[in-house]
C-alpha cells in the first residue's frame, strides 16, 4: 500500500516537471512579468511655419488585462461586478467593453474600459492595487487640435489598431493599443508619425504588486510631418467660405512646385471628435446628407460640372488643333444654331464680336460653342483634358480623391450599354457641352487647381503635395518634399500669352466678368468666373484664379455648392485667400478690396 | 623516541568506539542516512529558498534539528517497551496538553493549537502523535489477551478518537493523522475486518455529517477556511488569494522546475505566487528549484524512510515494537502523502506539514523523537538476537 501511495506520487511528479514542465516553465514566466507596452508619441502635424495642427496630450487608460478575466461565468460576472462599482458602471457595460475588444481588437488587447479616467480614480485604484490586479492604469496620448477645426479634411484621425488592420499591414509590425492613421495626413504619413512602441517588463509579485523593472526598450517618438499648408491661407479661405453658409470648397497651390498651401471644404467638423468614442448619433451627423456630410472632402472627393474655368482649356485643345488663332473673330450673338440646336449664352447675354482674349474676358459661350463643335469628331478636347489631368486622381499624398470624368463617345455608348434605359447617344451637343465645361465632364476643385497651376507655371503638370518635410522630434529635416512633374504640357507660349491676358482682363479690365471684385485688387491677377449648372439645383459658383500676373506663383480654386454666379460668391473667397497670401508676401498690401459691391 | 599512548589498530577504531560509547553504532544506519538526508534538504532549501527575514528560519530550523537529534539519540538508549507500561501516564498526559491549548492556547493562521513556552512555541498535537502511537499500542497489547469481540475494538477505536476529535476543533490536518495513527495500529493489531469494515462505513458517515450536514443545519463543525481548503481542490479557481489559486500556483512551481531545476530563477517560490513556501508547500519550492532530480530525491528518502520502518515491524523483539514501528510508519507516510499529494494538486489542503523538510519546531523534533523510538526498536532487536533466551 505504501509502495502504492510513493507509486502515485513519483507518477504525478514525473508527470508535471518532465512531461508538462514546458507548458508550466512558461507560465511561470508569465506569472513573473508583466509586458507593458509603453506607447511612442505620435509625432506632430504642423503647416509650413511650425504652427503646430497636431500634438499630442497625455491622458491616463484603464485597462483590463485579458489574462486576468477569469473562464467561468460566476467570476467573470464577479468581476465585472467589481470593476464596474468603482467605475460606476454596470457590470453589463463592462462585459460589452470586454466583448467588444475581443471582438474587434488583436487577441490579447487590454479591454481599454476609460480613457481621460479622472486623478480620483487613478489614484484610488494605485492605492488598491492589490484588490485590483487585474486593472492597470496606463499613459496614453490622445490627439488634440490647438486650431480647432482648421484643416480637419486634410489631418486625419488616428484609432486603436483593430484585428483586421494586423492582418492587412503585416510590415507595419503593429501590436495591440498602438495608434494607426485612419484617413488625411494621419493615414499618408503614418508610418512616419507613428513611432515605436517601447516594451517595459515589469516583475510582479503574487498580489500585481510591481518590484521590479526589467531592461525595456525604450519608445521612439514619431516623427513630426510639416505641410505645405500655410495656417493664414487655410483660416481665411475656411472662414470665408463658412461665412457665405454653403457647401463648397478651396485649393491654393504653389503653380511652382505643387506645394499644397491651403485646402478646405464646408461644412467642417471638429476633429477632436474622434478621440473618443463616437456615438451613433454623431456619426449619422458626420455623413447626413441633409447637414451637408461634413466629413466628405469636397475639394478632393467633389465631382463637379465646373463650367466656365475650364474654357482655357478648350481654348488650348482648339488652338492646338488649329481650329482656330488667337485673333480668329466669333460673332457672338447670344445665341448659336448648331445642327439645328440653340445654344444660348447665359441670359442670351450678345457679346458682338469676340476673339479669343475678349472670349475669356466676357465669358462668351457661344465662342466657345463654335470651339466644341469644330472639334466634335475628333479627340482633341479630350486628349488636351486628360494632359491637364483630368479624369484621373492628381495624386495628392491624402486618401478620398474622385477621378472626375472626361467624357468620350466611346465611355458613353459603354454606358449606356450597361443602362440601355438611358439612352442618350453621343451627339455633337455633347462635345459643345464638354467645351464649357459642363454636360458629363465632371472634376473635382483639385484637378482645376493642379490645371490651372500647369497653365500658370508654362506647362508642368505637378503632383499635388501637402508634406512639405519631415523632421525628427528636435526638429532635424529628414526628408523633404521635391515637386514630382506628373507631365510636360507643351504649350505654346503665345497661346498661353493670350489666354492669361484674357484671364487678365476677366479678373480685371472694366469689362472682365468679375472685375468687381477684382477691379481694384492691389496685385495684377488673372482669374476666371464659372457658373455651373446643376439639374434642379441653384447653380453653382466656381473661381479660378492665377497670381500675380504675368508670372504667376498661386493658384486659387474655389467653389460654392448653389452658389449662383462666380463673381458672386466664390471670386470672394478667392480674394480672401490672396489677399492673405499676398499680405504675407509683402508683408504690406493694405487692407482688401475683395468685398462684393 | 615518543610513543603514542594508543596502538594502530586503537588508534584507527577511535571513531568507531566513541559511535560505540553513544550507542551510535548500534543504529540503523540506512534510517539515520534517510532522516538526516531530509533535513539537510531542509536546511539547504530554506536557506537557498527564504531571503526574508534573512536566515532567521535556517537558524531556528536548524536548533530544532539540533534539539530533535539529541532527543532522538536519547530515545533511542530506552527500551521502547517501557513506554507500554507507562501507557496511563502517557495517554494522560496527551489529552491534557492537548486540553491546554483550549485553556492557553495561542492562535496562529486561523486556528489555535500551539502554547507559548519560554523560547519557543509548542504544538501539543504534534508530539501527540508519537504520544498517541505508544499509548494507543500499548492499550491494544494490554486488551489483546482479553479477548476481539466487537466491544474491545470500538473502546480502542474511542481511546484513539478521543484525542482525535479534540485535535480536530484545532487543527483538521493534525486530526487526520491521528485517525490514520488509530486505524493502522488496529488493523496492525489483527482486529477482524468486520470490525474494520464497520469503523470504515461510520467513518464515511461521520465524515459526510460534518462536511454536508451540519453546514447545512447552520452547525458547522469546520471553519470557513477549512472547508474552502477542502472543496477548492475539487474546482481549482483562479482567484487570488483563495485555496484553489495558491494550489494551482505551487503546480505552476513545480512543473516549471522540470528536469533539473530552475535554480535561482524559482521566480513562482522566490515572487510569493506559492503560498507558504517554507511549511506546508516547501515541496513545491525543491521540485521549482531542483527539478524533478532533487524532487525525486526526496521523495526517495522518504521512501527509503518508509522501508526501514517497515522492515522494524518484524524484526522487532516483541509485538508492542510491531505496533510501535507501524504507527510511526503509517503516521510518516500519511503527512508525506497527504503533503506532497497537496503540492502536486492531487489532494486537498489540509495544512499538514513535510516531516522534517517543513520548517516548524515542534513537527521537527516531535519526528526526531519518533525516529529515535524507531531506533530504539532497531538497538532492541538487535540486543534480543544476541541473548536469543530473554524476551
Amino acid at each position: 500500500m505504501g509502495l502504492a501511495l510513493f507509486a502515485a506520487l513519483f507518477f504525478r511528479l514525473w508527470s508535471l516537471q518532465i512531461v508538462t514542465g514546458d507548458r508550466y516553465l512558461a507560465e511561470a514566466n508569465q506569472n513573473r512579468t508583466r509586458e507593458i507596452r509603453v506607447q511612442a508619441p505620435r509625432g506632430d502635424v504642423l503647416d509650413r511655419d511650425g504652427k503646430v495642427l497636431v500634438d499630442n496630450r497625455n491622458s491616463m487608460a484603464l485597462q483590463l488585462d485579458p489574462i486576468e478575466i477569469p473562464e467561468s461565468a460566476a467570476e467573470r460576472k464577479e468581476l465585472y461586478v467589481r470593476i464596474g462599482r468603482v467605475l460606476g458602471r454596470s457590470p453589463a457595460w463592462v462585459a460589452q467593453k470586454v466583448a467588444s475588444t475581443e471582438k474587434n481588437d488583436p487577441p490579447g488587447s487590454p479591454v481599454t474600459l476609460t480613457r481621460d479616467a479622472d486623478d480620483d480614480l487613478v489614484y484610488y485604484l494605485q492605492e488598491h492595487q492589490d484588490q485590483f490586479p487585474e486593472v492597470h492604469v496606463n499613459r496614453i496620448f490622445v490627439r488634440q487640435y490647438p486650431q480647432g477645426t482648421a484643416a480637419a479634411h486634410l489631418l486625419g484621425s488616428v484609432g486603436e489598431v483593430t484585428a483586421e488592420d494586423l492582418k492587412k499591414n503585416p510590415e507595419k509590425q503593429l501590436a495591440a493599443g498602438d495608434s494607426l492613421g485612419r484617413a488625411g495626413i494621419e493615414q499618408t504619413y503614418d508610418n512616419q508619425l507613428r513611432g515605436r512602441a517601447g516594451d517595459t517588463r515589469l516583475q510582479v509579485d503574487s498580489t500585481g504588486r510591481i518590484i521590479g523593472q526589467f531592461p525595456s526598450t525604450m519608445p521612439k517618438p514619431g516623427e513630426n510631418v510639416r505641410l505645405s499648408i500655410d495656417s493664414g491661407i487655410q483660416q481665411a479661405g475656411e472662414a470665408s467660405l463658412n461665412s457665405i453658409g454653403l457647401r463648397g470648397a478651396f485649393v491654393a497651390l504653389d503653380v511652382r512646385n505643387g506645394e499644397v498651401l491651403g485646402l478646405g471644404s464646408t461644412p467642417n467638423f471638429d476633429p477632436s471628435i474622434f478621440t473618443r468614442p463616437l456615438s451613433q448619433d454623431q456619426v449619422d451627423a458626420l455623413y447626413d446628407e441633409d447637414t451637408g456630410a461634413p466629413l466628405f472632402n469636397r475639394a478632393i472627393g467633389g465631382q463637379y460640372a465646373v463650367g466656365s474655368i475650364f474654357k482655357p482649356f478648350t481654348a488650348l485643345a482648339a488652338l492646338d488643333a488649329g481650329v482656330i488663332s488667337p485673333s480668329d473673330v466669333v460673332n457672338d450673338a447670344g445665341t448659336i444654331r448648331i445642327s439645328g440646336q440653340d445654344f444660348d449664352n447665359a441670359g442670351k447675354q450678345a457679346h458682338g464680336p469676340v476673339d479669343l482674349r475678349r472670349s475669356l474676358e466676357v465669358s462668351s459661350d457661344v465662342y466657345y460653342y463654335k470651339l466644341g463643335a469644330a472639334m466634335n469628331g475628333t479627340p482633341q478636347l479630350q486628349n488636351t483634358a486628360r494632359d491637364f489631368g483630368f479624369g484621373r486622381a492628381a495624386g495628392i499624398d491624402i486618401p478620398g480623391e474622385s477621378e472626375g470624368l472626361v467624357p468620350t463617345p466611346k465611355w458613353l455608348n459603354d454606358a449606356h450599354r450597361k443602362q440601355p434605359e438611358y439612352y442618350d447617344p453621343w451627339v455633337i451637343g455633347q462635345n459643345i457641352q464638354f467645351a464649357i465645361g459642363q454636360g458629363y465632364f465632371q472634376a473635382s476643385p483639385l484637378q482645376m487647381a493642379v490645371a490651372y497651376a500647369a497653365l500658370g507655371n508654362g506647362g508642368d503638370l505637378l503632383e499635388p503635395q501637402l508634406m512639405f518635410q519631415t523632421e525628427d522630434s528636435a526638429g532635424r529635416v529628414i526628408k523633404e518634399a521635391e515637386p514630382r512633374v506628373m507631365n510636360r504640357i507643351p504649350i505654346d507660349p503665345a497661346a498661353r500669352q493670350v489666354i492669361m491676358e484674357g484671364l487678365h482682363d476677366a479678373a480685371q479690365a472694366p469689362g472682365g466678368t468679375s472685375y468687381k471684385v477684382f477691379g481694384g485688387f492691389p496685385v495684377k491677377i488673372a482669374g476666371k468666373t464659372g457658373t455651373a449648372e446643376r439639374a434642379g439645383e441653384a447653380d453653382q459658383a466656381w473661381y479660378a484664379a492665377l497670381a500675380p500676373y504675368p508670372d504667376p506663383k498661386i493658384a486659387v480654386v474655389v467653389t460654392v455648392e448653389q452658389g449662383g454666379f462666380g463673381a458672386d460668391t466664390a471670386a470672394p473667397v478667392a480674394s480672401q485667400i490672396l489677399q492673405t497670401y499676398f499680405h504675407k508676401q509683402a508683408g504690406q498690401v493694405s487692407g482688401g478690396t475683395g468685398a462684393v459691391e | 623516541m615518543e610513543s603514542s599512548p594508543l596502538t594502530d589498530r586503537e588508534r584507527s577504531s577511535i571513531g568507531l568506539r566513541l559511535m560505540e560509547k553513544a550507542g551510535l553504532a548500534e543504529m540503523d544506519g540506512w534510517l539515520a542516512v534517510a532522516v538526516l538526508g531530509l533535513f539537510a534538504m531542509s536546511l539547504f532549501t530554506l536557506q537557498q529558498a527564504t531571503a526574508e527575514p534573512t536566515g532567521q528560519y535556517l537558524q531556528r530550523q536548524a536548533l530544532y534539528g539540533l534539539v530533535g537529534i539529541i532527543g532522538m539519540i536519547a530515545i533511542s538508549r530506552i527500551d521502547y517497551s517501557r513506554f507500554r507500561e507507562l501507557r496511563v501516564g502517557i495517554y494522560t498526559f496527551l489529552c491534557a496538553s492537548i486540553f491546554a491549548v483550549f485553556a492557553f492556547g495561542v492562535a496562529a493562521r486561523g486556528s489555535t493549537n500551539s502554547l507559548e513556552l519560554p523560547f519557543f512555541t509548542f504544538q501539543p498535537a504534534e508530539l501527540g502523535k508519537l504520544l498517541l502511537i505508544l499509548a494507543l499500542a500499548g492499550f491494544v497489547i494490554d486488551g489483546a489477551r482479553r479477548g476481539t469481540g466487537f466491544r474491545r475494538t470500538l473502546s480502542y477505536l474511542a481511546l484513539g478518537l478521543f484525542p482525535t476529535g479534540l485535535v480536530l476543533l484545532q487543527d483538521l490536518g493534525t486530526s487526520l493523522v491521528f485517525a490514520a495513527i488509530t486505524a493502522t495500529i488496529l488493523m496492525i493489531a489483527g482486529t477482524r475486518w468486520t470490525h474494520l469494515a464497520a469503523i470504515g462505513t461510520g467513518a464515511i458517515a461521520f465524515t459526510a455529517i460534518v462536511l454536508v450536514l451540519m453546514p447545512m443545519v447552520g452547525a458547522p463543525v469546520l471553519k470557513e477556511y477549512q472547508q474552502d481548503r477542502l472543496t477548492s481542490f475539487l474546482s481549482p479557481s483562479s482567484t487570488i488569494g483563495d485555496a484553489g489559486y495558491q494550489q494551482n500556483q505551487a503546480k505552476v512551481g513545480i512543473g516549471a522546475g522540470g528536469t533539473t531545476g530552475r535554480g535561482d530563477q524559482a521566480t513562482q517560490s522566490d515572487l510569493g505566487f506559492v503560498p507558504e513556501r517554507h511549511t506546508d508547500f516547501i515541496f513545491a519550492v525543491v521540485a521549482e528549484r531542483y527539478g524533478f532530480v532533487g524532487a525525486a530525491l526526496v521523495l526517495s528518502l522518504f521512501a527509503l524512510l518508509f522501508w526501514r520502518a517497515l522492515r522494524l515491524m518484524t524484526l522487532s523483539k516483541n509485538r508492542y515494537g510491531t505496533l510501535v514501528a507501524g504507527g510511526i510508519a503509517a503516521a510518516i507516510i500519511f503527512q508525506v502523502f497527504v503533503n506532497v499529494g497537496m503540492n502536486l494538486g492531487i489532494m486537498p489542503i489540509t495544512g499538514i506539514p513535510l516531516p522534517l523538510v517543513s520548517y516548524g519546531g515542534s513537527a521537527v523534533i516531535a519526528t526526531f523523537l519518533m525516529i529515535g523510538v524507531l531506533q530504539s526498536i532497531h538497538i532492541e532487536s538487535h540486543a534480543a538476537q544476541r541473548s536469543p533466551w530473554i524476551d
